[in-house]
């Protein structure tokens, strides 16, 4: 660097130290602008982070298939009313579309189940085995049924985290009890690895795995034999699960025998439709968080231009005198530049503090999860450097156009 | 080799307001090199605006300004500042120093335009503040030196590029008798031994006693131009 620009740094420096108040209001705007941006956008990745993770509890690339609803005199019923879909068009989808790596079905109903003299209240569902690798469901202890399970309409029980909890004393071992529902006893046979709360926000541990055929037969007592409450399916690539999906609607309505113009009788959601309802949310708090630094920065900026203004009044016959001496048009612009700068950049540098302690002070108080992201800090930098330079550029080409004779006549 | 400096029929006409305010009239005057001249005048008589011309910071309106052969009249600021820097240093009245900045960083503010190192401006700036016998002084505030040595600061910070033209607009004028006296010995010396040409507006006759030619400004044109003292015939011009 010339020694121009360094000791201009340098003069620059110590005319803000000179004036430390002056220039810590001056800068105020931008610290609280640069500390909001980086503060807010490392809690709103952490909480994009979260979501993410929790989508990724549903299984990997998973297509969830729902009944229609039912219609009486145009009264439509909730989602899931109808029921349209059927163990064997699982099985035919399964069949027919290669795309398509497994296909399971579930149906549920919240029952009582009770072990010994404890009981809870909780969703009982009726699965395929298929069902637990599509949801990649692991286990603690024990382990899945199987298939013979499932054709023999075995009396045997998976159980979530929350269910053991509520049954079980604390460190008894959950499997080889036997625990009944609906007065038919179950032998428990694994208990399920936790998964937390969906991206509906319920909680997936709260649950009861029986195989469907048992709880079709001896629990549910279902009038309509065959109907399932929701079906899956997975694909081997994230790329295929548009074209599964489209390939399923085919496959159904044909099966279901609809004419062009009936809807569906079933809803197709995939993992990436429900990743893009999340995106669509962080985007918009994405909006907000820069609607917000705009105005701070914004605020900060005029408050940059408003002490220069200042400045470039007071120090008018030291303009004066430097361009008598020799300073030409772009020294003079470049040292109120470069005070301009120097005000915006000290002011980024101290708002990235301040907005780093914000985010950890938040995760440390109020544990919501945080990520500060370097990219963000450099923006956060870079905006403040551009904001010095933009609101720096007025004050600047004033000193700069000042004329010589007045300037050093001035009282 | 031409004159130092050329006017010839040089006009400044400003307009205030519908006013028409002529401040040089048709002014003529030449200036060798190495004289030291006092321009005297009442004010309101021009002289100001003749030493601004003359010190490049402003332009005729008419007529031609010459300073080292080089037609100023029509140059655009960035030139005429790059001129000031190399050809012409300027001591004012109220000394101008810039506050809160020491003697040496004054000193060396001419220098800094120059684009020089940081090591040779210092080495230069202390060299021109041991020429007006501020050594030891370097890092005292403008606050922190009377009046005299302020001025002298000016005068090293004027001196400090090698100036073939040195501008001293009352550069006693806000000094007492004795410290006015040094200011202007220091001059004197500046002539004498080093060459350096130097115009001087003042007020005082016994300031301007200091100077080898007086010439006297009244609206806006030269009223009488006399040698007072024999030019020294051995000065050692560009020795």
């Amino acid at each position: 660097m010339s020694a121009f620009v360094w000791l201009t740094i340098l003069t620059a420096l110590r005319i803000l130290a000179r004036n430390r108040l002056r220039a810590g209001l001056t800068m105020l705007g931008i610290v609280i602008g640069v500390a909001a941006v980086i503060a807010m956008v490392s809690i709103g990745e952490g909480a994009k982070r979260a979501v993410q993770a929790q989508i990724a509890t549903m299984g990997t690339n998973v297509i969830i298939i729902f009944p229609g609803v039912t219609s009486a005199s145009g009264v439509r019923g909730s989602q899931g009313s109808a029921v349209t879909l059927t163990v064997s068009d699982a099985l035919d989808l399964k069949k027919r579309i290669p795309l398509l790596a497994d296909t399971g079905w579930t149906r549920r109903d919240v029952m009582q189940i009770v072990y010994g003299n404890r009981n809870w209240n909780g969703p009982i569902n009726g699965i395929s085995p298929s069902y637990l690798t599509i949801r990649d469901w692991s286990f603690t202890s024990g382990g899945p049924f199987s298939q013979t399970d499932l054709d023999s309409a075995a009396r045997v029980a998976l159980i979530g985290q929350t269910t053991v909890e509520n049954l079980f004393e604390p460190g008894e071992e959950p499997v080889g009890a036997v625990v009944r529902i609906k007065n038919v006893p179950f032998r428990v046979i694994g208990v399920l690895a936790p998964k937390g709360q969906s991206a509906q926000g319920s909680d997936q541990d709260d649950v009861i795995f029986i195989p469907f055929s048992t709880a079709e037969r001896k629990v549910f007592g279902t009038s309509f034999i065959g109907s399932v409450g929701a079906m899956f399916g997975s694909t081997d690539q994230v790329e295929d699960l548009p074209m599964a999906a489209e390939q399923i609607r085919e496959v159904l309505r044909a099966r279901h025998r609809l004419q062009t113009e009936q809807n569906d009788d079933f809803t197709i959601r995939t993992q990436v439709d429900l990743g893009k309802v999340q995106e669509g949310t962080s985007e918009t708090l994405t909006m907000m968080l820069f609607a917000i630094a705009s105005v701070s920065l914004l605020v900060g900026g005029i408050g940059i231009m408003n002490i220069l203004l200042v400045s470039v009044t007071e120090r008018t016959r030291e303009i004066g005198v430097r361009m008598a001496v020799g300073a030409k048009r772009h020294h003079i612009m470049m040292q109120f530049l470069i005070e301009a700068m120097t005000l915006s950049l000290v002011g980024g540098a101290l708002g990235i503090v301040l907005g780093i302690t914000g985010a950890k002070l938040t995760t440390l108080i109020a544990g919501w999860p945080t990520i500060i992201s370097g990219n963000v800090i450099v923006i956060a930098f870079f905006f403040s450097l551009v904001v010095g330079l933009f609101f720096g550029l007025y004050p600047a080409n004033k000193a700069a156009r000042l004329n010589p004779i007045e300037a050093l006549r001035y009282e | 080799m031409s004159s130092l400096i050329e006017c010839e029929d040089v006009w400044k006409i400003y307009r205030v307001g519908d006013v028409e305010v002529q401040a040089l009239r048709g002014l003529s005057l030449t200036i060798e090199q190495g004289e030291f001249v006092a321009i005297m005048g009442s004010s309101g008589s021009g002289k100001s605006t003749l030493m601004n011309i003359l010190g490049c910071l402003d332009q005729p309106t008419k007529g031609h300004y010459r300073l080292n052969g080089i037609e100023v009249g029509n140059l655009k600021p960035d030139h005429l500042a790059g001129i000031r820097n190399q050809q012409i240093g300027f001591v004012f009245q109220s000394f101008n120093l810039i506050p809160r900045t020491s003697a040496l960083e004054n000193a060396q503010l001419p220098l800094f335009y120059r684009g020089l190192s940081l090591k040779e401006q210092r080495a230069q700036a202390a060299a021109a503040l041991g020429r007006v016998g501020l050594q030891g002084r370097e890092h005292h505030y403008p606050t922190q030196l009377s009046g005299g040595q302020q001025q002298r600061v000016a005068i090293a910070r004027a001196l400090v590029t090698s100036p073939s033209l040195l501008l001293a607009d009352e550069p006693t004028g806000n000094l007492d008798t004795q410290s006015s006296q040094e200011i202007m010995k220091i001059l004197e010396t500046l002539n004498r031994d080093e060459g350096i040409t130097i115009i001087l507006v003042t007020h005082e006759v016994d300031v301007a006693a200091y100077a080898a030619r007086e010439i006297v400004i009244k609206d806006g044109q030269v009223l009488s131009d006399r040698v007072t003292r024999a030019r020294p015939t051995s000065s050692p011009v560009e020795a």
